[in-house]
């Protein structure tokens, strides 16, 4: 019955890609058997914050205020989405590698697998950036329904939309594929502490990184966080009317922030499988 | 697939394993070759290098200097390659407990290049053969020990491998699956399949493998088949004498008789190796008299008798 596997057809590109597409199938599929507990973590956050600080505050008259002539949810949505697309490369990245490196070990199956070990990697990263995607967009109709005054959310600009969000669910990937490498299971509370609220909370999700300028010290401190230039790039792109960052400025720190998460990512993961 | 013919299908040359913020080498100097079609055994006390060496034969473990080519490719160079052409089954339970018993199957083959419909086929018949077509839908968590280790089996040889890698494939198993994994093993090894399997099992070396090396402290002591390894031994006869508490004076007098070439204290009394066999056995019982001397077993050398000689110490000691 062991008749070989004709795994040599179509080079050692294709078998590197099979390999790829078989390790994202799988993925997938414990995604759909997982498909309630996804969407409750995916839409959960988005739906409490915009119910309290657009719908709640406003109605008993206790809103925020802040980006000049713009609503407090218009200001929320960019960072709203923001803060999913990094919470979701915790979730659907870190959270289950910290256990398949630190407790079950399950992850050296997929190490297995005929490609650079290189390949799981950047598999775990893509599949969290999908991921990472879907939950920026669950945001869209929270934020149709919920608020108490309507939101006014524009694309200012398709391309522009589009690579922020491509280059934010990388960084979303890449970013849970680092802190899943350099945490063990019994610290998973750490990384909700640690990581989680510190980058939400200083994220400039409710509130534009221009608005810090009364405290110059954290208005630079916050640029280490990937979520500012997440925040940023997406104001510009769905609320241009809202003060965001230029441009050139947040999509270069991005790419810069994706080559860095993503080499320490890759060499962190390599170092934890072949000890 | 690059490499001669007559290149042996694991070759290992001056391996050496040191791990970071380790005094001590892992593996220190191994050198060995298994043929095609052989179960190859690697015979040693838990920290002795045996997994080591598998770990670096299947990628997973980075050689600190030395080489090893499997089926012609060598491992540090092209480990995406080698992937292709071996099975493993690590100590401990590495399938994902995410996907049911069919799936971990069919997902291995897809990682391998097989399509979805070919996939799924081939879990079937892995299923049916290693029998756990009842098991099919259930999660890794809900299956016996013996049963998650056979599938384990199935999954790694699911697309196939030239070389079967199996670290203590037995342990922790009972009795019966113990001898129906044996029967596996055989079978994938009549097929063609090449095995290098780990254990500390002294009678599984002996009744599975074809060759074993026994390896202690990183290093290889002997290389050969289990019945030319029992052959060469000085002891001839290995008498375990079983007392209730440890007598005293008796080693002294043991070792003072003729014919024996050691006696040592052993958790249940004394081992003794002899080489002489004349009236030997006659004179230890008279020895021991007065000692509460409760029972007396006489055996041929086993595999642990080769070990013994070989370090001083038993398998498990």
């Amino acid at each position: 019955m062991t008749d070989i596997l004709n795994i040599a057809r179509g080079g050692r590109l294709g078998i590197y890609v099979r390999a790829f597409i078989g390790l994202l199938a799988r993925d997938v599929r414990v995604l759909r058997r997982d498909f309630i507990p996804f969407l409750l973590r995916t839409v959960m956050n988005p739906v409490m914050f915009t119910f309290v600080f657009a719908y709640v505050l406003p109605k008993i008259g206790e809103g925020f205020h802040g980006g000049g002539a713009a609503d407090f949810g218009t200001i929320l949505v960019p960072g709203l989405m923001a803060v999913a697309m990094i919470f979701q490369g915790i979730a659907a990245v870190a959270l289950p590698l910290v256990n398949e490196f630190g407790r079950t070990r399950e992850i050296e199956d997929r190490i297995m697998a005929p490609l650079p070990v290189a390949g799981v990697a950047i598999e775990k990263i893509v599949f969290g950036a999908m991921q990472s995607i879907v939950a920026a967009l669950v945001v869209f109709p929270v934020v149709a329904v919920i608020p108490a005054a309507p939101v006014s959310v524009h694309v200012a600009s398709w391309p522009l939309l589009i690579v922020v969000l491509l280059l934010a669910s990388l960084i979303s990937g890449a970013f849970g594929l680092t802190i899943g490498t350099l945490f063990r299971p019994q610290q998973v509370p750490l990384i909700f502490s640690i990581i989680v609220v510190p980058v939400t909370f200083l994220g400039c999700v409710y509130y534009p990184w221009q608005l810090l300028d009364p405290l110059p010290v954290l208005r630079y401190a916050v640029l280490v966080n990937p979520v500012v230039y997440i925040s940023e790039g997406l104001r510009a792109a769905l609320t241009p009317d809202v003060p965001h960052m230029h441009p050139a400025a947040f999509l270069s720190a991005m790419l810069v922030l994706l080559t860095i998460l993503g080499s320490a990512a890759l060499r962190l993961f390599l170092r934890r499988v072949t000890g | 697939m690059s490499g001669t013919s007559a290149e042996p299908t694991i070759l290992i040359e001056s391996l050496v394993k040191r791990y970071p913020n380790s005094s001590v080498k892992a593996v220190d100097g191994i050198d060995l070759d298994v043929h095609h079609g052989e179960i190859f055994g690697l015979l040693g006390p838990n920290g002795a290098g045996k997994t080591t060496t598998i770990g670096v034969c299947t990628t997973r473990v980075i050689a600190t200097s030395g080489r090893v080519r499997v089926v012609g490719i060598d491992v540090g160079g092209d480990p995406a390659r080698v992937k292709q052409f071996i099975g493993v089954v690590t100590q401990y339970s590495t399938l994902d407990r995410s996907l049911t018993a069919l799936e971990n199957l069919i997902f291995h083959a897809r990682y391998f290049g097989a399509g979805a419909r070919d996939a799924k086929r081939r879990a079937e018949i892995l299923l049916e053969r290693f029998r756990l077509k009842d098991a099919s839908m259930r999660l890794p968590d809900e299956l016996s020990g013996g049963m998650a280790q056979r599938l384990q089996i199935a999954r790694a040889i699911g697309h196939g491998p030239k070389v079967l890698f199996l670290d203590e494939p037995t342990a922790g198993l009972d009795p019966q699956s113990r001898l129906s994994l044996w029967e596996l093993v055989r079978q994938l090894r009549d097929e063609g399949t090449t095995i290098l399997l780990t254990t500390h099992n002294m009678e599984e070396a002996d009744e599975l493998c074809d060759r074993i090396a026994i390896i202690d402290h990183g290093r290889i002591l002997v290389c050969d088949t289990p019945e030319r390894l029992k052959q060469q031994t000085t002891t001839k006869t290995e008498i375990h004498l079983d007392f209730p508490e440890p007598p005293h004076g008796l080693l002294k007098a043991l070792r003072e008789l003729p014919g024996i070439d050691s006696a040592v204290a052993v958790p249940e009394g004394i081992r003794i190796l002899a080489s002489g066999q004349n009236g030997l056995l006659q004179r230890v019982v008279e020895a021991a008299h007065g000692h509460a001397l409760q029972h007396v077993s006489v055996k041929t050398p086993t595999l642990e008798t080769v070990f013994i000689e070989l370090t001083g110490r038993a398998l498990r000691d």
